[in-house]
């Protein structure tokens, strides 16, 4: 007997052979195809790219979707032979790492009205490799049928995730693994400061019910009604009520509005077109796209929002974002991934007992509501302040000696994984001692 | 037979007689192995080729960084001291251990009765069971994740209905024991898949001399059925270990990170940071992998499994009692329902409009359908020459290395086993990066690099379920008695007309066997795929999927789409089961 391939004749295997050969083909050659690397979904490019190639008659829009990991590093490995002419995503970091590495060139579109910051946070790269193309907020999002099954109050602000009612109902990204929760833990940490900011974190932190490792991940889980209450950026929100689910949003009032983010790459094979695309975003075309209700973010030019429906929120009026907080990029920069691994270390890796801690406390709590005790208030605000204990301050977090670890760097001074093993610890031990505290408290409360 | 267990177990003269029997091939000849001739030298050197330019050097160029000096670049072994001193990676690995072990228990629980009542009994709709039996393999990436979740999750379909009617809530998807139920659904078909094609390799004749010297009912199952389907059941249930181990997407899924696979995935991943523990925890992972597949063949070493005769297509099948028919097609009914909810899920999903914390979707719609065929047809027939080519590609590789281990001296020849195997714990991303480093300067004639060809695809593809079709073609080849090939050598029969009319058509179950595992699981692959696809219209199913899933208005899409690859592929199944019986018919005539 001939061994022949069980699931495909060999007619099927050859036809089918030439025609991916024909759409290869056809793919490659054509002149003004303009090749973008994003993380955005269909949703988001499709529009783009419809009203791009109308408006730019024989040029072609290539989307090529990664996810935003996937993404940089293609760039980064296939330097050599560029064939990518933009990288389009939400995640400043990325757009660092991309700059740091000399991948990206200037390119400073000549669009009129756009102002140099939104909220805190500046717009364009001010060395001009980066140009911001729309703004996100980020907030809290919760399912409407979830919170009234399980009885829940919609929240406002960061501090009301801590309440105890709220224990196990709350989902969140690593920072470590989205730009934009990072943006957002170190808007708290700026805005609060980094003690108290941290125990804001690690007071929510306490009743996540996940941490998740993608983005989309938060906003799945909360439009599915597995976890009620989502920390997300704002589109994300937007976009499911677009699509019909029982979902809400809401700002709280310490929150960036930071910019989504378009840039050139290096010898891009096409930096015409590329260029052609960064200003048709900027367009007021390209900014109304913005609007569409599956896209729903925020336009960076302000005389847009005259167009936008009813209740848009608008960051430009002050309807969002604190205008008194500003955001010191070179700060964040020097503890970025310092600060990404202590919420690994910290709240990540030692979840387990940080929840235990936290439910301990809430625990505590329920029974001085009930009748107050003096020695239980002191004792669970001890447990509290051991929760809310840093291994590290501000001033050590930025250090050379600290920072460095991170940055790929060799040199003096312990590396990561030794930090992190330490770090680990020492959380650990904080939180065991946390929740004995508060289960003295509940005691003494009786 | 294991004949090295028999002096420990009460034998009737009876059973050791056909014992003896059943390990027919006589002890000399099974020792005298072919010494290396030409051809087969040539067969090792290209597979050896094969191996080393599409993963070993695609993955060295990236891991080397796990024993770098990040200062001087020298060779330091810093970072593994830092990994084995670490409580969370030591934690990590043996949480991984405890997961894959128990997964195995659990998903032979599920295969043993699926692939016995099929193979056993006159039972209708056997081939159509053993189809279903595969389809757990095919969870396509998110969309699967979502449609497990809405039935099994906290918040699921059944938590919602328990809580409702007995206000319980089960915990299925917490923690390792949810990470070990998830994993046994999903996996189970390696064992499955092997065991039914090892069971239809047994001889019958093996069973009658059985049963004419009186063995029947359990024990005969136990001590001539089952030993000799053993090199299927190890082959299986090695690929469930390994894979377990290896894998990060379940136990992401469920949100659970002190496990081995998702601590080196979440490292690499990270924008921006070279962080060499990732790497690390790669090299533990492969060498890993690579040990038990080691302790696995140590299971098998010293028996012989082969027999002479290929009987009409394996066990007798027998007619049930109707009390043990009703009986038997309860619990297949009842384990199919089990593992097949995934799929119900996803089809719900695939059907509704809003599906949101309650037990059924809101409404229904075709427009998901619709929508996926009017947008992304481009992506079926890429992921049928992509994954059909990578599941040839394997059953080819896989059969010259079952062939060069088992009937050659070469001394290599178990390396190039080895190696093949420890692409199941190379992830995705880092052979993806592997092949942009090693391939992307190679220019194409008309300019474009090699890398954005969409053969590369193919190949990564072909390496990342090479271990799927190896295991599988040696199961099947360990169940052919060298002394077959004797005859034919004998007769005048040069070597590669033994092998092409000797050993292919005996094998045609394994190698059947070998290949869906491989085009199924390559139709849904997603991680090396998102780095290699270069243009869209160039890129698989998986990719098609990945793209929907990111907005929510998608999610119905990519449930449509994850639908169709679970028909693809469910179609493909059947129809290989259909070959692979006809082959087994005409070798028998």
């Amino acid at each position: 007997m001939r061994f022949v391939n069980p699931v495909l004749g060999r007619r099927a295997l050859g036809a089918m052979a030439a025609a991916s050969l024909a759409t290869g083909a056809r793919a490659q050659g054509v002149s003004g195809k303009v090749t973008v690397v994003t993380s955005f979904s269909n949703d988001v490019t499709s529009p783009f790219k419809r009203a791009f190639e109308a408006a730019h008659p024989g040029t072609t829009l290539e989307v090529q979707n990664r996810n935003t990991t996937a993404g940089v590093r293609f760039v980064q490995e296939t330097r050599s032979n560029n064939a990518v002419d933009l990288f389009w995503a939400s995640a400043p970091d990325a757009f660092e790492v991309l700059k740091r590495a000399g991948l990206l060139d200037v390119y400073r579109p000549n669009a009129q009205g756009i102002p140099d910051r939104i909220g805190p946070y500046p717009i364009n790269d001010p060395e001009g490799y980066v140009t911001g193309f729309a703004a996100s907020g980020y907030g809290i999002m919760w399912n409407e049928r979830y919170m009234r099954a399980n009885r829940l109050p919609e929240p406002k602000e960061w501090a009301d995730l801590a309440k105890p009612a709220y224990h196990d109902h709350i989902i969140i990204t690593a920072p470590s693994r989205s730009g934009t929760t990072h943006l957002t833990i170190e808007t708290i940490l700026q805005g609060e400061g980094w003690e108290k900011g941290w125990a804001t974190i690690k007071g929510f932190s306490g009743n996540l019910r996940q941490i998740t490792e993608r983005s989309f991940g938060v906003p799945d889980a909360v439009n599915s009604g597995q976890v009620g209450i989502g920390i997300v950026i704002d589109f994300f929100a937007f976009s499911a009520q677009g699509a019909g689910f029982p979902v809400k949003f809401a700002y709280p009032s310490v929150t960036t509005v930071v910019p989504a983010n378009i840039a050139l790459v290096k010898n891009a094979p096409n930096a015409a077109g590329g260029r052609a695309f960064i200003d048709f975003l900027l367009s007021t075309r390209g900014q109304e796209i913005l609007l569409e209700p599956t896209i729903r973010r925020l336009p960076v030019n302000p005389a847009v929002y005259a167009k936008a429906p009813a209740g848009y929120p608008n960051p430009f009026t002050g309807s969002i974002g604190m205008p008194s907080l500003t955001f010191d990029v070179s700060v964040s920069e020097k503890r970025y991934a310092v600060v990404d691994a202590l919420y690994d270390q910290l709240v990540g890796t030692n979840l387990e007992g940080l929840k235990r801690a936290a439910k301990a406390i809430g625990e505590a709590e329920t029974r001085l509501a009930r009748r107050d005790n003096a020695q239980a208030r002191a004792l669970l605000e001890e447990a509290r302040a051991l929760i809310s204990a840093m291994p590290v301050t501000a001033e050590e977090a930025a250090s050379a000696e600290v920072a460095g670890a991170f940055s790929g760097r060799g040199g003096p001074g312990p590396r990561q994984a030794e930090l992190e093993q330490r770090w680990a610890a020492f959380a650990r031990e904080k939180y065991t001692a946390a929740a004995a505290k508060a289960a003295d408290a509940a005691k003494a409360a009786g | 037979m294991p004949r090295r267990r028999r002096a420990d177990r009460v034998t009737t003269p009876a059973t050791a007689a056909i014992e003896a029997t059943a390990a027919t091939p006589p002890r000399g000849a099974r020792l005298r192995r072919w010494a290396a001739r030409p051809g087969e030298a040539v067969a090792f050197g290209l597979v050896a080729l094969f191996l080393l330019l599409f993963l070993v050097v695609p993955v060295l160029t990236v891991i080397t960084v796990a024993f770098q000096d990040r200062a001087t670049g020298g060779f330091t072994l810093a970072h593994v001291g830092d990994f084995l001193s670490n409580d969370l990676f030591m934690r990590s690995f043996f949480n991984s251990l405890y997961v894959s072990g128990m997964s195995v228990v659990v998903a032979s629980l599920i295969a043993l009765p699926l692939a016995y009542f099929t193979t056993r009994f006159e039972f209708r709709g056997a081939v159509l069971v053993q189809t279903l039996g595969v389809l757990p393999l095919i969870m396509p990436p998110f969309a699967g994740a979502v449609a497990m979740g809405l039935l099994f999750g906290r918040t699921g379909s059944v938590n919602l209905l328990l809580g409702d009617l007995l206000d319980i809530n089960i915990p299925f998807m917490e923690g390792l024991n949810g990470v070990i139920f998830v994993q046994s659904i999903h996996y189970f078909p390696f064992i499955l898949l092997n065991l039914v094609a090892s069971l239809r390799n047994i001889d019958r004749a093996m069973e009658e001399a059985a049963q004419n010297l009186g063995s029947h009912g359990f024990r005969l199952f136990r001590r001539i059925v089952l030993p000799l389907a053993m090199p299927g059941y190890v082959a299986g249930a090695s690929l469930v270990f390994i894979k377990v181990f290896d894998d990060l997407a379940t136990p992401l899924l469920l949100n659970v990170r002190e496990m081995l696979a998702p601590q080196a995935y979440l490292r690499i991943t990270s924008v921006g940071l070279e962080d060499p523990i990732g790497y690390v925890i790669s090299v533990v992972l492969i060498l890993f992998s690579v040990l038990s597949l080691w302790i696995s063949s140590l299971a098998l070493r010293g028996k012989d499994y082969a027999t002479v005769q290929r009987g009409g297509g394996g066990l007798a099948r027998r007619r049930m009692g109707k009390g043990q028919a009703v009986a038997a097609y309860a619990l297949i009914l009842a384990i199919l329902g089990l593992v097949l909810a995934p799929h119900l899920g996803l089809f719900l999903l695939s059907i509704a409009t809003v599906w949101s914390f309650a037990p059924l979707p809101d409404g229904y719609t075709a427009a998901h359908y619709a929508r996926v065929f009017a947008e992304s047809s481009q992506y079926i027939a890429n992921t049928l020459l992509y994954a059909g080519l990578a599941g040839l590609i394997d059953v080819i590789v896989g059969t010259t290395i079952a062939y060069l281990v088992l009937r050659t001296r070469m001394a290599g020849a178990r390396w190039l086993d080895y190696l093949a195997m420890s692409a199941l714990a190379v992830p995705g991303l880092v052979l993806g990066i592997g092949y942009l480093r090693t391939f992307f300067g190679v220019t194409l004639p008309d300019g474009t690099s090699l890398a954005a060809f969409w053969g590369m695809i193919v190949l990564a593809l072909a390496i990342r379920r090479l271990p799927y079709a190896l295991r599988a073609c040696t199961a099947a080849m360990q169940q052919i008695s060298a002394s077959l090939e004797e005859a034919a050598e004998n007769l005048g029969a040069r070597r590669l007309r033994v092998v092409r009319r000797i050993v292919l058509p005996l094998m045609t179950g394994g190698l059947a066997a070998g290949f869906v595992t491989s085009f199924a699981t390559a139709a849904v692959e997603l991680s090396a795929t998102l780095m290699l696809v270069q243009s869209s219209s160039d890129a698989p199913l998986a990719y098609g999927l990945y793209v929907f899933m990111q907005s929510p208005a998608g999610r119905g899409a990519g449930a449509a789409l994850g639908i169709i690859a679970v028909v693809i592929v469910g179609l493909s199944t059947w129809l290989s089961h259909l070959v692979a019986e006809r082959g087994a018919g005409r070798t028998s005539a």
